[in-house]
């Protein structure tokens, strides 16, 4: 990304109300959606287990556990669609993915919190 | 032949922004900063067209008579010079050496087909070049991995079918993608955003003209 006119046009895209929330955290993603023609607000809560950072291009994945169902949702950073993005705990997390969590359930798919630490 | 006003210009590379109800909109950019340097008409040529030229260039990069056919255009000097042919009418509203204006050409969700020349990838297999499977890795295969298979029967018809998929050159070819979605025309910066991607890699020449399988040339009635 080193052309001029693209970064014009991703720049404009830029959002700087969002705030800071790293890999691990638990977050509450308030993010509208569309229903035929009604718009409504949908709360989406889980641990932050990738970023994506490129930018405007930027994006994040969000995993929870609904009754004994992983459920994974990638939002777009910058997105007008995201209204609000609280930072609920900070994980300990010694690396940038956490894609072991897959593969881990009930208590030993929890994270420690920092303030625990 | 596609004679819909048009443009030619240079990719830039692709993008993506959000439209006003939040959805993404996946772009390729071209830059199509394109100046008139000459016409040509029926009367002279044969033909009508507008002679365009894109990019700086220095005198020293041309021989003298170039640089005299540009004069006697009376056309600033251009790295990149093309012909689009084009209707009479649409030829006569230009003046040698003016900026073709964007927003006269398109229209915000116009549709346009898009030519130009794709990345070449020289001499090619049939796994790559057709997506063909390929055999099985496996199972005593010898030096028969990434081959096509059996190209034909025997006695019947006794010959190879014309147009069989066989490896060959792939790539390096001109090629139209139609009915794209103009995105955004930023025409200050005479940049066109067009949904979608476009044949040839970065710093390739473009052809943009309004679609010829839509209605009006794919603009808005």
């Amino acid at each position: 990304m080193n052309n001029a006119i693209l970064s014009t046009i991703e720049n404009a895209q830029l959002r700087n109300d969002i705030p800071s929330f790293r890999v691990g955290d638990t977050v509450r993603v308030h993010y509208k959606i569309v229903e035929g023609d009604k718009e409504r607000v949908q709360v989406f809560q889980g641990v932050v287990i990738k970023r994506h950072r490129a930018g405007a291009r930027s994006s994040f994945t969000v995993r929870k556990v609904s009754g004994n169902v992983g459920v994974e949702r990638v939002f777009l950073e910058h997105s007008p669609r995201v209204e609000k993005i609280e930072s609920l705990s900070r994980g300990v997390v010694r690396r940038a993915r956490l894609f072991f969590l897959r593969e881990l359930s009930g208590k030993a798919a929890r994270l420690k919190d920092e303030r625990d630490k | 032949m596609n004679t819909n006003p048009g443009i030619f210009g240079k990719k830039i590379g692709m993008t993506q922004f959000f439209r006003a109800d939040g959805s993404v909109a996946r772009c390729s950019v071209v830059d199509v900063n394109t100046v008139v340097v000459g016409k040509r008409t029926i009367e002279r040529d044969g033909y009508s067209a507008l002679v365009l030229g894109f990019g700086e260039a220095k005198e020293k990069h041309f021989t003298k008579s170039v640089i005299t056919s540009f004069q006697k255009a009376g056309a600033p000097l251009k790295k990149e010079v093309r012909e689009l042919r084009c209707a009479p009418e649409f030829a006569a509203k230009f003046e040698l050496g003016a900026k073709l204006p964007l927003n006269e050409i398109f229209q915000e969700g116009q549709f346009v087909d898009v030519q130009g020349q794709t990345r070449g990838r020289g001499f090619t297999g049939v796994v790559r070049r057709w997506s063909f499977a390929g055999f099985v890795q496996t199972h005593g295969t010898h030096e028969y991995r990434r081959h096509g298979g059996s190209i034909g029967t025997n006695m019947t018809p006794g010959r190879t079918l014309p147009n069989l998929k066989m490896p060959g050159q792939y790539g390096n070819e001109t090629v139209s993608v139609l009915n794209l979605k103009i995105a955004r025309i930023m025409s200050d910066e005479g940049v066109l955003l067009i949904e979608g991607g476009i044949p040839g890699s970065r710093d390739g020449f473009v052809t943009i003209r309004g679609a010829v399988k839509k209605k009006n040339g794919g603009k808005k009635a």
